[in-house]
This record gives C-alpha cells, sequence and structure tokens, in this order.
C-alpha cells in the first residue's frame, strides 16, 4: 500500500489552555488534530494525577498529523500559546496512508 | 469555653472530618484508594446544586431586602482587600517571589465552597439560620481576588498577566459560579413548594455525599502534601495558619457592620478565611503560568482548608457566639 510522509506533533498541555491551543493551531490552518486525556505524570512542576481532581486541571495531549512543509507554521502557532507554560512539545516521523487529509 | 469546647469536639467527631481524616491519612499512607475523575466531579456538582436551590428556597420564604445587595457587595470588597493584605504578608514572612505570593494571595482572597458547604452543615446541625442569600455572596466571592492579583502583578512588575477578555470570561462563567448562582436562582423562582418536590434528592442525600466529597478532599489533600516536596514549610506553612484567622477577623468585622445574623456572619467569616482551589487555581494556570501552582494548592488544600475544617469553623461560629449572642 502506498504510504506518505508525515509528521506527527504531540503537544502535552494544562488543560486550560486546551482551548487557546487548538484555536491558534485551526488559526495556523491546521484542519486536524486529537486531543487525549493524561492520567498523571511529573515534571519539574512535581508529580500530578487526575484522580480526584475537580477544577479544570491536569494535562491533556494535542495530537496532529500533518504534511512536514507545514510543520515550521504549526509550530510557531503552538509555541506562542505554550511558550510560557508547562508542557511538552516533540516531533516524530510517521507515515500516513491518506495523504489528501492532512 | 465549655460550649466552644464541646462544639470543637463535636466538630471533630462527625463524619464529614472523619472522612476528610480518612483520605488524608489514606493518601499520606500511600494507599491506592482513589476517586475517579468523574464522581469527584458529579459529587461537586451534586453539592453546589443542592447548595444553590437551598439558598434560593430560603430567600424565596424570607422575602427580599437591601441587605442581599449590602451583603454582595461587602463580600466582593473583601475577596478584592484580602489578597492586599495576604500579598504583604507573604513578602514578609516568606522568600516568594512576586509571582508566586500574588498567585498564592489570589487564592486566599477567594473562596471555597467547600468550606462554606461544611460550615453551613455544621450550622444545620446547631440549629443555627443563616440568610438563605449567603449562596450568592459566596458566588460574587470568587473573582474579585484574582482581579486584585492580577493587579498586583502589573504593579510589582512580577512579569505581566496572559489573559484578557477571554479569560474573564472564563472565570466568570466558570461551572461553579454557573450553576451555584443557577441553583440558587431555581430556588428563589420555585420556593418552598418546588423544592418538596426534590426534597429527597437534594436533602436527604446531601450530608452522606459531602462526606464522600470529603473523603476525596482528603485523599487530594493527602497526595498534594505528599508531593510537594518540602515547599511549604516555614513561614509559607504559618501563613496558611494566620491568614485565615486574619480573614475570618475581617469577615467577622464586615458581618457585624452590615447587620448579619450569627449565622451569616459565621459563613461571612468561614468565606473571608478560606482559599480558593477550584476556580483561581485554573485562572492563575492562564493569567500566571510562572507562578509554581504546587505552592498555592498545597497551602490552599493541604493546611488552610484542614485547618478551617477542623479548628476554624467550631473557632468562627464560637467568636461570633460570643460576640452576637445565641
Amino acid at each position: 500500500m502506498q504510504m506518505h510522509e508525515a509528521k506527527r506533533v504531540e503537544i502535552i498541555i494544562e488543560a486550560v489552555m486546551e482551548g487557546r491551543l487548538t484555536a491558534a493551531l485551526q488559526k495556523a490552518g491546521v484542519t486536524g488534530y486529537t486531543v487525549l486525556p493524561v492520567m498523571g505524570g511529573a515534571g519539574r512542576s512535581g508529580e500530578w494525577s487526575r484522580e480526584g481532581q475537580i477544577g479544570r486541571s491536569g494535562m491533556v495531549a494535542v495530537v496532529c498529523l500533518i504534511r512536514p512543509e507545514r510543520l515550521e507554521s504549526l509550530l510557531e502557532a503552538a509555541f506562542a500559546v505554550v511558550e510560557r507554560h508547562i508542557g511538552v512539545v516533540s516531533v516524530s516521523d510517521t507515515k500516513v496512508v491518506r495523504a489528501e487529509r492532512f | 469555653m465549655q460550649a466552644m469546647m464541646e462544639l470543637a469536639a463535636d466538630n471533630l467527631l462527625s463524619p464529614i472530618i472523619l472522612s476528610f481524616v480518612l483520605g488524608l491519612v489514606a493518601a499520606l499512607a500511600r494507599s491506592d484508594l482513589a476517586f475517579p475523575e468523574a464522581v469527584a466531579k458529579g459529587m461537586s456538582l451534586y453539592l453546589l446544586f443542592a447548595i444553590g436551590i437551598k439558598g434560593g428556597v430560603a430567600v424565596a420564604g424570607n422575602g427580599m431586602d437591601m441587605q442581599l445587595g449590602v451583603s454582595l457587595l461587602a463580600g466582593m470588597a473583601l475577596s478584592a482587600l484580602i489578597p492586599f493584605i495576604g500579598f504583604a504578608m507573604l513578602r514578609v514572612m516568606t522568600r516568594l517571589s512576586v509571582v508566586d505570593a500574588a498567585a498564592v494571595a489570589a487564592h486566599y482572597g477567594s473562596i471555597s465552597i467547600v468550606t462554606f458547604v461544611a460550615a453551613s452543615s455544621v450550622l444545620d446541625a446547631q440549629g443555627i439560620v443563616f440568610e438563605g442569600y449567603m449562596v450568592a455572596v459566596a458566588a460574587a466571592m470568587e473573582a474579585p481576588a484574582i482581579l486584585s492579583a492580577l493587579w498586583l502583578i502589573s504593579r510589582k512588575g512580577g512579569g505581566g498577566a496572559d489573559g484578557g477578555g477571554h479569560l474573564w470570561r472564563e472565570i466568570m462563567l466558570n461551572g461553579s459560579i454557573v450553576l451555584l448562582v443557577g441553583a440558587f436562582a431555581i430556588g428563589w423562582i420555585v420556593g418552598p413548594e418546588g423544592k418538596a418536590e426534590i426534597d429527597a434528592f437534594i436533602t436527604a442525600p446531601f450530608k452522606g455525599i459531602l462526606c464522600l466529597f470529603l473523603l476525596d478532599m482528603g485523599l487530594v489533600a493527602g497526595r498534594g502534601l505528599r508531593q510537594s516536596r518540602g515547599e511549604v514549610r516555614g513561614g509559607v506553612l504559618a501563613f496558611g495558619l494566620i491568614m485565615p484567622l486574619i480573614g475570618a477577623s475581617l469577615g467577622l468585622m464586615v458581618g457585624l457592620l452590615i447587620g448579619l445574623s450569627l449565622g451569616g456572619t459565621t459563613l461571612l467569616m468561614v468565606l473571608s478565611a478560606s482559599a480558593s482551589y477550584i476556580a483561581v487555581p485554573a485562572a492563575m494556570r492562564v493569567a500566571l503560568p510562572a507562578a509554581n501552582p504546587a505552592i498555592s494548592l498545597t497551602l490552599a488544600l493541604g493546611v488552610t482548608f484542614p485547618f478551617n475544617l477542623t479548628i476554624g469553623i467550631p473557632l468562627y461560629l464560637a467568636v461570633a457566639t460570643a460576640i452576637l449572642g445565641s
């Protein structure tokens, strides 16, 4: 089966910032993304867990699959939102089957 | 004095406090006891709905007066003022940065609705009536403290705050505030007859669910304390115990000034003494991302909340009773 090169950008960010990040991504021309709940973790700000939390707390993972040439504009848009916040931005190479969708 | 000791002992051995202690001990002992996020959220929605309805019905029963407007304004003024006192104390007592001190101060100006619910349940158990609109006062006291903290940051050069109009919409339309105020309005509209239709749902299970909720709060507080990595100690820890007493004293003065009843004054003391751990933490993460969330959350939830729950509420009630008489 024909496969096409793509980039997988995963942004783990505080749940309160999710709306701002996805709005910035859409503004930068990203047509699709997936938001995943994050159960818990640890980092420079200490350990945390989703269990028992009542406010809009914790983290979410926003995953985008995009064409390699769109990576720079996506990262610029994402970085403007996440720059001052707790989180992790990572990019990996991947392949997709239906290139016209990204 | 003896009455106060009896009240304190009754409070400490009540199911709600013992449930909180169970959660705290379980978390500190590293038990895997945990509430799923959705259950915790569901219980908090139930409690906000029930307390809102009860407050609205009480206002419908007693009628509206000028006192409601005066109490709302007084509550908002307290919420706006307390962060300035908290900020000044933190800068003197601790080595916290301007941003961290402002974030902590915002938490203490705002209120903890669970502490309010626990206090109203103590008043109910003692047969002490309070103004139903204190629920609306609680809702009004959520946001002004955030404004004060952001103003402090802009004046003291803490690096500026993010946010803007979008943030303010999120704060004012925070789910807890909307549900509390909305349920209050429903209670006010439907009155005692309407409440009678749903009484079995909002009155009988209330204390049991409050116990479970406090068990979860104990777990969250215990986990926070365990993971705080020694950030909350010395002056910061002392602040978490002194600030509620200062807040309660301000609440007492304002309660007396505006002529609230014994129950209403006690609740205003509790609101002024409590620190937010739902609405403000989210707002601070958006507006002041440089502030360390572990400090303010551990202090509000791990120090001040247990203090208010165990010692604060009976103390504030005893002081208000001594001044206003039972």
